[in-house]
């Protein structure tokens, strides 16, 4: 009776993370897998470098130091300061934008988010699939639309590399409204396709590893706290088998 | 039974100055080694060690983390509290901050599922019947307070999740007749959660409930020494003694159950500690993704849900249908939903208490129920609407299909007590004959 119940728990357990693994799996509608690694530290190196050149003048990233960045990414302060500190502020200073977001709302009708957070509000492969997905639109203010945020109010700040992209409209079905069925690229820029999606990954790793740096600690330190508890509890067995020798 | 307290004789002078002035050594003696407790205790018997461990881990971790968390929904940068920043403050600069903080949130959540593996072990063994009643029910208010605990706790990052699970919450009062939007206004300090309801929440986080908390916790195990404790097998150890009036099938919980539950202890920790290191949102469970936007009362969240462990109750509030113009019908089902589990011991009327010699449909009522609780904990999560589409294709009527399969859980878990009774109160049930000793299985 007892392994019944015990069984029948781990069941229902089992159907609970089942449906969970599926929950999981269908936020990712639509998303292009990121496949970031905060085990590759020169990917977030790119990815620092692509941020401050490319995203830094309209977001910050209000909660992460230069110096931060330096000790995790293991640069040099000195060379953080020079390479990446646009806004003439210390290194151990915030990354913060120099636009005021008033300027913000007037230029792009919203202020550009704060992006600390963003890849654990959204995950990466949102950050990763958003930044691939802006095509030429006339019809809006910048110019700019995208698939996977529709009527986004920011324009793609990485054309010079990805080149322009246009869509290609679905047929239309009866009943449906008719969809993008692809996006084109038109006219290529400074990258390869490939060259450019090592980019975007660039950039979503450092995204990645900017909205949790303690990421980085974690998982080099959590095998060993593993490995302690992993001997702490065998040796804990073995003293309560020797006490329960009397009882058995 | 319970304990008795002898008097403890030692050569140290100091402790036996001490023990004429505060029978103090005495009193953990009698609580440790002085306690016995049947021989025959199980895997679900690690979870009331396990639950007192997370307790302790929420209270310790809660210390450092009040150290650096600030409780204003004061602006501090655009659109960002200083709630909200301290939290960011405590996971970037605080020395070891990530670790305490994900050490309480992980606690968070691991306690609940101690607290309903301890609670499915009592319905399972008859724990609450007699002479445990109030050990049930003090155990049940343990869990009312824990989950008032969780509430406040869970808005006190005022993240966008925070606020509006707050609103949500707060607004079922609304459903009271006459006074409930008063009492809303009087709950929040204003007339949205604000600055002042985010203090008022820290307040009793931090000192309010955990000091309940603590007291309801000391009267449990206070409760459950006095009538000693039930085992798998539901059988009175004290009803077979020794000549030196100690239970036959009893042991000293200490250092029997001591190093038993080390060992417990050892394994959860396992289990905990590589949540903390490697999965500390735990995919959006434990800590949500919507949480990591600070609060904005002008921006609702694509789904507004509860954390995991309060689903079963708030799919209960959703599938209950508002009717005579009032939606406190749903509010009514939820409280009923634990006022049912405090009334188990009278509900009950069976006279054996272990699932292992009671009657089939006990087994069976038993099992449907804890399936109900899971189901209805993913149609709460919103797990359910996202697979409707997926199994019935997208023109199908999920919100109906939704309704039919939340009702239908629901009615279950409503069912099992009303079956319960029946069952017990009329006779039906045709038990096993129950063994005199315990039984060993290991």
């Amino acid at each position: 009776m007892k392994t019944f119940l015990f069984a029948k728990f781990v069941a229902a357990a089992a159907a609970c993370l089942l449906t969970f693994g599926t929950a999981q799996a269908s936020g990712g509608a639509g998303l292009q897998a990121a496949n970031v690694s905060l085990d590759n530290v020169a990917s977030m190196q790119r990815g620092a470098r692509l941020f401050f050149n490319y995203c830094s003048g309209c977001h910050s990233l209000q909660y992460l130091r230069y110096s931060r960045i330096a000790e995790d990414l293991h640069l040099d302060p000195k060379d953080v300061e020079k390479n990446l500190v646009f806004t003439g502020v210390k290194v151990g200073e915030h990354a913060n934008s120099h636009m005021p977001p008033a300027d913000g709302t007037k230029w792009f009708g919203k202020a550009p988010p704060d992006l600390s957070l963003e890849a654990r509000s959204k995950g990466s492969d949102w950050i990763y699939t958003y930044l691939k997905s802006f095509y030429l639109d006339p019809t809006r203010p910048l110019g700019w639309n995208n698939t996977l945020f529709a009527n986004a109010s920011m324009p793609n700040p990485l054309w010079e590399l990805q080149g322009l992209q246009v869509a290609v409209p679905k047929a239309a079905e009866g009943g449906h409204e008719a969809g993008i069925e692809r996006l084109d690229l038109r006219t290529p820029g400074r990258q390869t396709p490939e060259q450019f999606d090592q980019t975007v990954r660039d950039i979503t790793a450092f995204l990645q590893y900017a909205a949790e740096p303690a990421a980085l600690q974690r998982e080099s330190m959590g095998v060993w706290v593993l490995l302690y508890l992993a001997l702490f509890t065998f040796i804990a067995y073995l003293l309560k088998h020797e006490f329960w020798k009397d009882v058995h | 039974m319970g304990t008795t307290m002898t008097r403890i004789q030692s050569k140290n002078g100091v402790v036996n100055w001490i023990e004429d002035r505060l029978p103090i050594f005495s009193f953990l003696n009698s609580h440790t080694a002085g306690y016995y407790a049947p021989k025959n205790f199980n895997l679900w018997y690690y979870f009331g060690s396990l639950a007192l461990l997370v307790l302790v881990n929420q209270i310790l971790t809660g210390i450092f983390l009040t150290m650096n968390y600030k409780p204003s929904a004061a602006e501090v940068a655009p659109g960002v509290s200083a709630a909200f920043a301290s939290v960011e403050y405590i996971m970037r600069d605080v020395s070891w901050g990530w670790l305490i903080r994900y050490m309480h949130s992980t606690g968070a959540s691991l306690f609940f599922v101690v607290v309903y593996l301890h609670m499915f072990r009592g319905l399972m063994y008859g724990s609450y019947k007699k002479p445990r009643e109030l050990v049930w029910i003090l155990g049940m208010l343990i869990f009312l307070a824990l989950m008032a605990e969780a509430f406040l706790g869970y808005v006190l990052p005022w993240g966008n999740m925070s606020f509006w699970g707050a609103k949500v919450i707060i607004s079922l009062f609304g459903t009271i007749p006459w006074i409930g939007p008063s009492l809303v206004e009087w709950i929040m300090g204003d007339y949205l959660p604000a600055d002042a309801t985010l203090n008022r929440f820290f307040a009793l986080h931090v000192i309010a409930l955990p000091l309940v908390l603590l007291l309801l916790v000391v009267l449990h195990l206070a409760a459950l020494h006095e009538v000693g404790s039930n085992n798998p097998d539901g059988v009175e150890i004290k009803e077979k003694k020794k000549p030196d009036g100690t239970p036959l099938d009893g042991i000293a919980f200490h250092p029997y159950y001591t190093v038993k539950d080390i060992f417990g202890t050892g394994f959860f920790l396992l289990i905990a500690a590589f949540i903390v290191f490697y999965a500390p949102t735990f995919g959006g469970w434990f800590l949500e993704h919507d949480n990591f936007v600070p609060a904005n009362n002008l921006a609702t969240p694509e789904h507004i849900k509860p954390v995991w462990y309060f689903t079963p109750f708030y799919a209960i509030l959703r599938m209950v249908p508002s009717f005579f113009e009032t939606a406190i019908w749903g509010v009514i089902a939820m409280f009923a939903a634990i006022v049912l589990l405090f009334l188990m011991p009278w509900l009950d009327r069976g006279k054996v208490k272990s699932v292992r010699y009671r009657g089939t449909g006990y087994k069976v009522a038993l099992g449907f129920f804890a399936l109900s609780f899971v189901m209805l904990g993913a149609v709460g999560a919103g797990v359910s609407a996202e697979m409707i589409p997926k199994l019935f294709g997208a023109e199908a009527d999920s919100t109906m299909i939704e309704n039919l399969f939340g009702r239908f859980w629901t009615f279950v878990y409503f069912g099992f007590f009303v079956f319960l009774w029946v069952y017990t109160h009329f006779g039906f049930e045709k038990t096993k004959p129950v063994p005199d000793r315990v039984t060993m299985h290991d």
